[in-house]
């Protein structure tokens, strides 16, 4: 009777487990695609948690329901968004609008809904090249940034630096005076938070002015030597600890406090990309200081005179594939980034190309730096760059390895650039090897 | 600790286990007694009985199943797979990711920053001990102490994480203070690589000592008084006492404080996972495994690295056991 009553409760539990493990599907609505009419409940997951709480977005949701009064917008912020849409995407429960977080080109398919033809949109929009596999667009950019160099016009004034370095030498040498004439830190790494210190790996292509470094790096089995970007990008970081142009003791840095010190003249520069210059600004604002003093300036290289720097897009907006209101979605995304201003009042490059750049960048253009965009991979090797990056454990994105390198500039870890660069070289050759092959 | 929880949980199966067959009997002869039903009574009747204590384990044993077995099965599956965490096929390879852990040094080598947390816990432990001993006699503000030395345990490991990390900034609280002293060049607490992991240790022994305390504590006050009393007769001091009596009496406890500290050194996390990250020569294994999943994508590796930990833990406990076997405290 008991051993009866086991095997019934286990029958019992498997089923549960199996009926958990099942409800995802649902029925296919054929009506249900993004050319489909335009209603139904949509939720926007958002990394913008700031947007979301101070009921911008809300407003933005009123506007777009003049136009389509049959669709309900409701949105959702998440503070860790990379990391947990990561985990949902497992499920089908994740947002109808998302921002697409790093994924495999390949693996577009597996989450999201097909936008069209790539070539379809190449008129109209910039910024397609990293969201498009086998012809076909996945996502859209929420708007796109320059990169270089965020720095302190009033600091760099006192310091008596009257021109803007384009080469590392011109670099140093601005820091040093920045150090020797002021009390700013010249260069603020966040060493501790650490992303910030991999933001100048997407000045890759803007030293050599080649849309295809990318490519080029994952099939190099030495990168790290003179004459390529990831040379210089990494160099120009070493040298500047090594000579002492950074924070004291970068193992206590602070991303929030930076922006106040950069904004208030404790710091000189930071390398981030042109998305910072408005939160900067703005911390400026709330402690006296003046927006004005927040310069940008090109990454310090030049090829004859003429320096190059790289626009790109924000997160990608994607469907999910799981969207019971396909065409609300995609309605959502086109007028967001088209009529909703949201680039302008970003400070952001608008992924619509006839549309002006930001006023924050004027200093480029006033400098005569030339944008351009990168190339995308070509087929079928879309992802060789992360592989090469994952296999090698040289998080090309992440900091880890520029960590070690800020260590051993300052001294607290054995070796000298020259050692470090040739063992990121072997590592790198060596998953270069087994996958480029 | 959660390897000590796993130790422990199928004791608590077997327990819950045994515990509805008795009560299925009470349950019958209570229904028996009040005569409300008839005896036998119908079979939907007597198959709901016979169901009830079951459904009662059901929801425990449910649980532990869903939430503690389930997920580590997965786990095992996922680490003789490559995975990345992400895409919805996932390729078996056998045991790859097994000889990637035990052949690659870069992966082995941060046990060496064990070492400083297994040091630690000695500190850490001689504390406690210390305290409890002293505040186990009758002590002025002997209530006031023990809330003090336990209260840093009750805090959350993130805030501790960021108060250390303001205690230990350049011209932070802990400089401050040794200014006061008169040590005007204090050392990078956190940026120096010889002594981060000393400060970072350190900060660990403050968060655990309050937990060995209390355990300590309520080792020391189930020691029959009547033996101290004895003892003070027989002319044993203080020191005397604490060598004969407690020690000995509260041996069961120490032992059970070094499993945890041996296995809490092994994975050792959020202490320096939130002040440096790893940084600078502080990163420890179960750091390394979430660098190895999130950062380079390779869910598979950090798996079979999780499984590699919790075999390892799981030796040096046994090996433990058998070194120092339980013995039975008899203090008469």
């Amino acid at each position: 009777m008991a051993t009866k009553a086991v095997a019934r409760l286990a029958l019992l539990a498997v089923a549960g487990l199996a009926l958990s493990g099942c409800s995802a599907g649902g029925a296919e609505d054929a009506s249900n695609t993004i050319d489909g009419e335009v209603k139904g409940d949509i939720t926007v997951v958002t990394w913008r948690t700031d947007l979301v709480e101070d009921g911008t977005f809300d407003e933005y949701a009123k506007e777009f329901q003049k136009l389509y009064p049959d669709v309900n917008v409701t949105f959702e912020g998440i503070t860790d968004y990379e990391g947990e849409m990561k985990t949902r995407l497992s499920s089908t429960n994740y947002g109808d609008v998302i921002g697409i977080p790093t994924m495999q080109p390949s693996q577009f398919e597996q989450f999201l809904e097909p936008l069209g033809e790539t070539a379809d949109f190449e008129d109209t929009y910039r910024f397609l090249t990293t969201h498009t596999y086998e012809g076909t667009q996945y996502g859209l950019a929420i708007g796109g940034n320059a990169q270089g160099v965020l720095y302190n016009t009033r600091v760099f004034e006192e310091a008596g630096v009257t021109e803007l370095p384009t080469s590392e030498e011109e670099w140093l040498a601005a820091l040093q005076k920045v150090k020797d004439n002021t009390d700013a830190i010249p260069l603020y790494t966040n060493y501790k938070d650490g992303w910030p210190l991999s933001q100048s790996f997407s000045n890759l292509g803007s030293i050599t002015n080649n849309p295809d470094a990318g490519i080029e790096m994952a099939e190099d089995p030495a990168p790290w030597t003179e004459g390529t970007d990831i040379y210089a990008i990494d160099s120009l970081l070493y040298e500047s600890v090594a000579a002492g142009l950074t924070e004291e003791d970068p193992l206590t840095t602070n991303w929030e406090q930076s922006k106040v010190d950069i904004a208030t003249g404790k710091i000189g520069a930071m390398t981030l990309g042109s998305w910072a210059i408005s939160q900067m600004q703005a911390a400026a604002e709330d402690n006296g200081a003046s927006p004005d003093d927040i310069g940008y300036m090109a990454f310090p290289s030049n090829i004859d005179g003429t320096q190059y720097a790289l626009i790109g897009g924000d997160y990608n907006l994607g469907i999910s594939k799981h969207s019971k209101a396909k065409a609300a979605a995609w309605a959502w995304i086109q007028w967001l980034i088209e009529d909703s201003g949201f680039t302008e009042t970003q400070g952001m490059i608008s992924t619509v190309a006839e549309k002006p750049l930001p006023d924050n960048l004027s200093g480029f253009t006033e400098n005569g730096v030339e944008l351009f965009e990168v190339n995308p991979a070509p087929a079928g090797k879309e992802s060789l760059l992360s592989d090469v990056s994952n296999d090698s454990q040289i998080d090309l994105w992440g900091q880890l390895y520029r960590q070690k390198m800020v260590d051993i500039a300052r001294g607290a870890a054995d070796g000298d650039k020259e050692s470090y660069f040739a063992e990121l070289n072997e590592r790198w050759g060596a998953s270069v090897g087994k996958l480029a092959g | 600790m959660t390897d000590t929880a796993l130790d422990t949980a199928p004791a608590d199966t077997r327990a819950a286990v045994t515990v509805p067959a008795g009560s299925g009997r009470r349950f019958r002869g209570d229904s028996r007694g009040t005569g409300a039903r008839p005896v036998g009574g119908s079979a939907r009747g007597r198959l709901r009985r016979q169901l009830t204590p079951w459904l009662f384990v059901a929801g425990a044993v449910g649980l532990l199943l869903v939430f503690t077995y389930w997920p580590a099965a997965n786990l095992l599956y996922y680490s003789i797979t490559d995975w990345d965490g992400l895409d919805l096929t996932k390729n078996v390879i056998g045991f790859d990711n097994y000889v990637e852990v035990f052949t690659n040094p870069r992966i082995f080598s941060v046990f060496g920053v064990s070492l400083y947390y297994f040091a630690a816990s000695f500190v850490q432990m001689a504390l406690a001990l210390y305290f409890a001993t002293i505040l186990s006699f009758s002590t002025r503000f002997a209530n006031f102490f023990k809330g003090v030395l336990f209260f840093p345990y009750l805090i959350n490991g993130v805030a501790i994480g960021f108060v250390f990390l303001y205690l230990f900034q350049p011209g932070g609280t802990l400089d401050t203070a040794l200014g006061w002293f008169g040590l005007s060049d204090p050392p990078h607490w956190l940026g120096d690589p010889d002594i981060v992991n000393t400060s970072l240790a350190a900060t660990s022994v403050w968060r655990y000592t309050g937990l060995n305390f209390v355990l300590f504590l309520g080792a020391i006050q189930s020691i029959p008084h009547e033996i101290y009393e004895a003892a003070e007769l027989d002319g044993a001091n203080r020191w005397q006492q604490f060598w004969a009596i407690i020690l000995p009496g509260i041996r069961r406890v120490v032992g059970l404080s070094f499993i945890l500290a041996i296995s809490g050194s092994l994975s050792v996390f959020e202490i320096p996972f939130i002040m440096t990250g790893g940084a600078n020569g502080s990163s420890t294994f179960v750091i390394e495994t979430i660098s190895t999943a999130f950062n380079f994508r390779n869910v598979g590796l950090a798996s079979a690295m999780a499984v590699v930990l919790l075999v390892i833990v799981l030796i040096v406990t046994w090996i433990q056991r058998k070194v120092f076997p339980d013995e039975k405290v008899d203090l008469t």
